[in-house]
Order: C-alpha cells, then structure tokens, then sequence
C-alpha cells in the first residue's frame, strides 16, 4: 500500500523543528497576524522565521504548507496580498486558502504557486471540489468533518484533486468556516480573526466545588473536581435544551482516527492532517511520532499500534467524529 | 429600501406553509421572497410540491420569487435536488457555491447570507459570474458592510444584511435537534417540527443563548435592525433580509416597511415589534455592537 | 513523555522542607540575573509575547513556599519572589507542581494537557498566560544551561561535575530538570 503523507502542525518554530525531527512528511504554519486561523496569542511566524522554518524543512526533505486561510477584511485585503507573496517569496510548498476572492487573486498573481484549499472552504462533495479546481487550479482539498469514510471513498473517485483528512486533534462539530458562534459570544470569529472561543474572553471562575468556564458573558460549562478541565469552546460546552440538560453539540473530545488509516488509505485520500498549531513542541512530537509508525505500519500492511495519546486531548478522550456515520 | 422574506428556515406543517405564504401575498409589502429548503434536505419531501403553487400566488402578487439552494451539499440527492432548481425557471439563491457548478454560464443568481463575502474580491469574483443581489453574512460590522455596499453596487449588485430574525450561526452534519432526542440523524423521526422557531438552548446560569433547528444552530435573540434603517441605508445597502419566524410576520414586514419610508421613528418601529413579540431577545451587536448578542436600544428591553 | 499515564510527582516533603528557610532576597537577585541574561540569549521569547510583555505574570509551584512574580519587559526584565500569600497583584497566574512547571518549560509537558489533566491552573488574563506559555515552548529553554550560563566562564567548568548530580535530584525529585529532546 502506498505511504500517506503526514501533514504536521507548527505554531512556532521549535514545534516546527520538533515536527521535522518526529517524522513529518509536511509540515503547515502561519504568519503572526489575522491571515491564519490560530491567531493566537504567542503563537506563529515573523517572515523571518517563516524563511528560516521552510529552509530547516527543506534541508531534511519536508514541505511547508502556509495557511492563509481567513476571510480578507474588505478594505484591508493587501494584508492578505502580501501573505500570499511573502509565502511565495520564501519558498513555500503551497498556500492553503479559503476565501475565493483570495483564491482567484492568488492563481492569477502567483499561479505557480500550489493552490491547497482549507477546510474553512467547507468543500464537502465533488461538484464543489471540482468547481474550485477547475476556477483556481486547486491541487488539493482539505475535507470538512462533516463526512463519512464511504463518502470520502465516493468523493475520490468523481475527483482528480488529491485529498486530505484530519486524523488526530481538536474537532469542529460545526461546519467549519461557516460558524460565527465565537463572534455572537465574543465579536471575534474564525473567519474574520482567525480565533474561535479566543482567550482574551475566556473567564474561570471557582464556584464552590465547581470550576466554572465562562467565555465572554456566557457560562460555557461547569465542572466538578475531579473532571478535566474545560476549555471553554463553545460547542463542546454543558447546556439545557428543552427538559434536558448536557452537551448538546458534543462532547468535550478530540478526534484520533488512526484506527482508521487503512480505510482512509483505501478510499484514496493522499495526505492525514493532524490538527494541534496551538499546542506545545511536546504535543507535536508526541503526536507526530505516534502518527509516523502507524503510517509506516499501514503502509507495510500491518495493524495500526493502538494509540497512547488520550491524555493530550481535550476532555482527556477520543472519538472519530462524522467518520462513524452514526456520529450524525 | 427593499424587504426580502429569507426562506423558511423551521419544519412546519405543509398547510401552515401554505396559510403563512398565502398571507404573505396578499398582505405584505415584501418586494423579494426566497423560498425552499436552505438546512435538511429531508425536509423538502414534505412541501416540495407545494412550492410552485405558492411561487406563482406570489409572483401573481407582485412579488419577485428565488429559490434557495441548500446550504450544505454532501449527499447524491442533495445533488439532484440542485439541478432540479435551475429547471424550476424561477431565479435561484446560491447558499453553499456547489451551486455554481449546476447554473448555466451567464445565468444571472443571487447570494445567500451562507456563502461567504467578506472583501471586494469575493465580491467581484461573483458579479463577474452573474450575481445580481447578494445578502452578506451576518457577522458583519456596519463598517465592512459600507465598503461592500458602495463597491457591489457601483458594479450593479444589490446588496443585502440580516434584519430580522434568529440568526444563522453555524450548520453541522449532525443533527442536534436528533441527538437530543436520542436518535441519529438518519432515523431523526422529524423531531424538529415540535419546535416553530428552533429550540432554545440556555446555559447552566440560565442565559438564554442559543437555539438549535436540526443541524444548524441559530442565535436564541431575534437580529432586529428595525431601529437601525437609517444607519443601514447610510452604509449603502439596497435590502433587508427578514426572516420568517412564527410570529405575525406581516406586520414585522409593515413596521419595517414603515421604519424605511420614514413614516415612524425609530423609537416608534422598535415599540410597534416589541409589544406584539413572542420573544422578548433582540440584538444587533454584530453590525453594531462589540459582540453579536449585543443590543443597543435596550430602553425597548 | 507526556502521553505517559503516570501522575506528575509532588516534590519530597524533605525537600519543601529544605526550601522553607531559603532567603529570598537572595533568590531574586540569581532570578533578575537569569532574567536580564534570557533577554539576551533569547530575545524572541519577548517579541512573541508583544503587548503582554507589560503585565506581570504569577508563577506558583504549590510544592514550594513562596511564588514568583514575573515582569518580561525586554529593557527591563524582573522576577520578584514572595511567601505564598504575601505576594501583589498579578495580571495572570499559572499554578502547578514544580515538577508540571519545570517539565511545561522543558518541553517534557504539553501545556494543554497539564490543564485538561489539572495538573496546573490558569487564572486571570488567559490571553497573556497562552502568550508566555507559547514564548516558553518556543525559546526551547533549558534551565540548567541557564543557570550554568549566568556562572560565566566558571560555568564550563562546574558542568562535567554538576551533570551526574543533576540526573540525582531529577530521579529523586521526578523533576524534568533539563530540556527534553525529540528524535523519532
């Protein structure tokens, strides 16, 4: 069976090098600015270091993806030009994008630039992918969490763009860049600030036994002592619908399909994703490493080596999402 | 000023859809209606063959009619249910850009508050493929949507915002409304029909907050800019997106109406809703506020 | 690794015992030379943490008596040190073992699992506290060559002597008391 690609995030520079040295066949970064969708405080790359990051990578034979995947502000669209470039400028394998006016601008301006489209795309079925190949030469799209295995199968084979799916880490419930749940709750959202459910809101707060988490005015969870603690993204937050109360959207969980590498190798996708550029070096390493001997294993037609890795998820547990058809 | 009725977002009953369409036509000064199954394909079975008796009672009306596409794409049948749309002969409403794919080269369209528009480029992008009205996302600030409005309509599109009505934050692939009731979304059983308006989804210290309608999620305050019309004809834009809910929507759409003509003050259209509301949660935080939830004109609640 | 089930040790009592006595005025004048140094050993661990260089940070290991107090303004960088109860306000705090700290900064822990897992607590300016722990991780910091940079030229010397002693105090204490390093 063919080898996948291993795409690995990089919030900074040592995670990148830790990315590298764990095995990482790509690795994907941002600049420090509202172009990338972890815009987080402390996090992502000056030019400097994003070209000193790309010629690390290259010496040891790994590709770097740049995400510039946030919708442009109108008036202020230049900020994401000059992304675009600048990516361009500093070898870049690809830009991963989202927004179509950033997309047309890119293939048009830089169309020997390899064109990625972010999962912010939303691009869940072929007539869509296919929509974005044809108009902006897109090489390759990033799959929404929305779908199931036997879907992505049915979507390869209408398809000539390769394909990429997240394997391990935080988890979307909702369509992703089609949610402004972060800015009804906090004014900044994904899609125009490159943040959902942003620290700068979050509050927690000692109630008694309870931890309370709280993201701007809104209670997002409470939880007892003995609970891992919440962060509060609001999706995966306790509330009361109707007579019940609880997670109405989804657990506090992460996503970890590695038991499913050989399905998605079968259903033609190319490259694994894993999610995490706001984690720390340890969490990469970790990781990536875990990811690297379970290719390795697919590959050479063995079992995948159960995972170690719950206790770096949020809510210290795992599901495969929209992966598992049930799951809807 | 023009007033466009969004499409029917909730699953109500074939004959309610019927009544409230019928009203519609007869009673409200609304230029433009969408209509269609924008959130759970499995839905439109129920009404679909109603909808071209009521596009032509509306069209008979005055009204001009658009169809709406759905707003996420995934299954063959999702598919279908496109290419069906541009056959209908009425003008279609792109909601997720899967769409692009099925109208004919030239084919004029208009914009869904889903797709997202957020720069010039977009924007240009989709008037140089046809699109002829495009009502923008609702997360916008009153500034972003000046910019938009003044360049969309210098090149001929109209430009509409989010004025009346829960709002549209977020679609899944799961069902939300199913998994509460303890099914998947496959064998959902049409749970969401219990609920006319979405159901409402309070915190743990009871702050009313959101509101789930099968796989999307919707804000539990009703957007309201009625008290805002100036301001928002000041930015540029061309129409107001109001959206129907169970409540006596003629006489939101004549109060809006109203506001825009100058014939009542501000003051005057925010009294004349609140009074007759099921709900008494208004916002417009995200035009005009720090945070979408945000409300200005609290004097009224 | 952090992956690994194993509980994150408590420092010995014997050795919070030791620390009660220490003179921390004393303390804070090897901090504020370790700090003045990291500025420039490591100057972009303060241009990421931008406008939040300007706020003062709380760093509590809960196994030893007293907090830290740290100011990472690059022109003038100051750690002050205070018994657990008698320190000023602080803009964000992160408490946690001494061993989930030391091992945070080493690269041994990844943050966010320390706080699912609540093996430390953030409190206050969550923005600022991400800010530092991100500048942190990335400035791959390695305490002991620190400490042993700040001795000058002695430094070299007391290493080779210094390192076996080291692997002693870590194996007692299950402190990470040097960075951790990642090969597949």
């Amino acid at each position: 069976m063919t080898m996948l690609e291993l795409v690995c995030p990089a919030g900074t520079p040592a995670s990148l090098r830790a990315a590298v040295e764990a095995g990482a066949d790509t690795v994907y970064c941002g600049f420090a600015d509202e172009t990338n969708a972890r815009n987080f405080p402390g996090l992502n790359f000056s030019r400097e270091e994003m070209a000193a990051g790309i010629e690390y990578a290259h010496e040891r034979g790994t590709k770097v993806l740049v995400a510039i995947n946030t919708f442009p502000q109108a008036g202020n669209e230049a900020l994401w030009h000059r992304a675009v470039a600048d990516a361009h400028t500093v070898g870049a394998d690809a830009v991963i994008l989202a927004d179509i006016g950033l997309l047309a601008y890119t293939a048009k301006h830089h169309g020997d630039l390899r064109r990625h489209l972010s999962v912010q795309a939303a691009a869940a079925n072929p007539d869509v992918i296919n929509f974005y190949a044809e108009e902006f030469g897109v090489k390759r799209v990033v799959l929404p969490r929305v779908l199931s295995v036997p879907e992505i199968a049915a979507i390869n084979r209408e398809i000539d763009t390769e394909t990429e799916v997240f394997v391990f880490g935080g988890l979307c419930v909702m369509e992703e860049g089609r949610c402004s749940l972060s800015s009804y709750a906090t004014g900044q959202s994904p899609n125009m600030n490159g943040v959902c459910s942003p620290a700068s809101h979050v509050v927690y707060e000692q109630s008694g036994d309870e931890l309370v988490s709280k993201l701007g005015e809104f209670t997002i969870d409470k939880v007892g002592q003995d609970a891992p603690a919440p962060y509060p993204t609001l999706c995966k937050g306790c509330f009361s619908a109707g007579a019940r109360t609880g997670h109405v959207f989804e657990d506090a969980i992460s996503l970890d399909a590695a038991s499913l590498i050989p399905q998605m190798a079968k259903a033609g996708v190319t490259a694994l994703k894993i999610e995490g550029r706001q984690r720390s070096r340890a969490y990469v390493a970790a990781v990536v490493c875990s990811f690297r001997q379970a290719v390795k294993a697919c590959a050479a037609g063995q079992s995948i080596p159960p995972s170690a890795l719950a206790k770096l998820s949020e809510g210290q547990d795992n599901t495969l999402g929209a992966y598992r058809k049930t799951w809807r | 000023m023009q007033l466009t009725l969004g499409p029917l977002m909730f699953h109500w009953k074939p004959d309610l859809i019927q009544d409230f369409y019928a009203r519609i036509a007869d009673e409200a000064p609304i230029d433009r209606v969408v209509l269609g199954e924008v959130v759970c394909s499995k839905r439109l079975p129920f009404y679909e063959a109603l909808i071209p008796e009521i596009a032509e009672r509306l069209a008979r009306a005055g009204k001009e009619v658009v169809l709406a596409s759905l707003g996420l794409v995934t299954l063959k049948r999702e598919r279908a249910m496109l290419s069906d749309l541009v056959e209908a002969g009425f003008a279609v409403e792109v909601n997720d850009l899967t769409m692009m794919r099925y109208l004919a080269k030239n084919q004029k369209f208009t914009v869904g508050p889903l797709v997202n528009v957020y720069n010039t480029g977009t924007l240009d992008w989709l008037i140089a493929r046809g699109a002829s009205h495009i009502c923008l996302p609702p997360e916008l600030p009153i500034e972003t949507i000046a910019t938009l409005a003044d360049h969309g309509t210098r090149a001929g599109a109209g430009i509409e915002v989010w004025a009346y009505g829960r709002l549209p934050l977020a679609i899944s692939g799961r069902c939300y409304h199913a998994r509460l009731a303890g099914r998947s979304k496959d064998s959902c059983l049409f749970v969401c029909e219990e609920d006319m308006d979405g159901l409402a989804v309070d915190t743990l210290d009871d702050q009313k907050f959101l509101a789930i309608n099968g796989v999307q999620t919707l804000s539990e305050s009703r957007a309201n800019m009625v008290g805002d019309v100036a301001a928002i004809d000041g930015a540029g834009v061309t129409s107001l997106r109001l959206s129907p809910h169970s409540e006596d929507m003629v006489h939101v759409a004549q109060t809006f109406r109203a506001a825009c003509d100058g014939n009542i003050s501000a003051g005057e259209a925010l009294a004349m809703l609140a009074e007759r509301a099921v709900s008494p949660r208004y916002s417009n935080g995200f035009m005009f506020g720090k945070t979408g939830a945000d409300w200005s004109h609290s004097q009224i609640n | 690794m952090s992956s690994s089930p194993s509980p994150i040790p408590r420092l010995p009592s014997a050795i919070r015992m030791l620390a009660r006595p220490l003179p921390l005025p004393i303390l804070a004048l090897v901090m504020n030379r370790l700090a003045r140094q990291m500025v420039r050993r490591h100057p972009s661990l303060f241009t990421r943490l931008g406008t939040h260089a300007g706020k003062c940070f709380q760093i509590d290991p809960v196994d030893l008596p007293f907090v830290f107090h740290v100011f990472p303004m690059p022109e003038a960088p100051r750690i002050t040190l205070h018994r657990r109860g008698r320190a000023g306000p602080w803009d964000g705090r992160i408490a946690g073992s001494l061993a989930a700290l030391v091992g945070m900064i080493h690269g041994a822990y990844d943050g966010d699992a320390l706080f699912f897992s609540r093996d430390i607590v953030l409190e206050g300016d969550t923005a600022a506290v991400l800010a530092l722990r991100n500048a942190i991780d990335d400035s791959e910091l390695d305490l002991f060559e620190e400490f042993l940079a700040a001795l000058g030229p002695v430094g070299r010397y007391v290493k080779p002597g210094m390192q076996p002693l080291l692997g002693q105090l870590q194996k007692r204490t299950g402190v990470a008391l040097r960075r951790a390093e990642f090969t597949s």
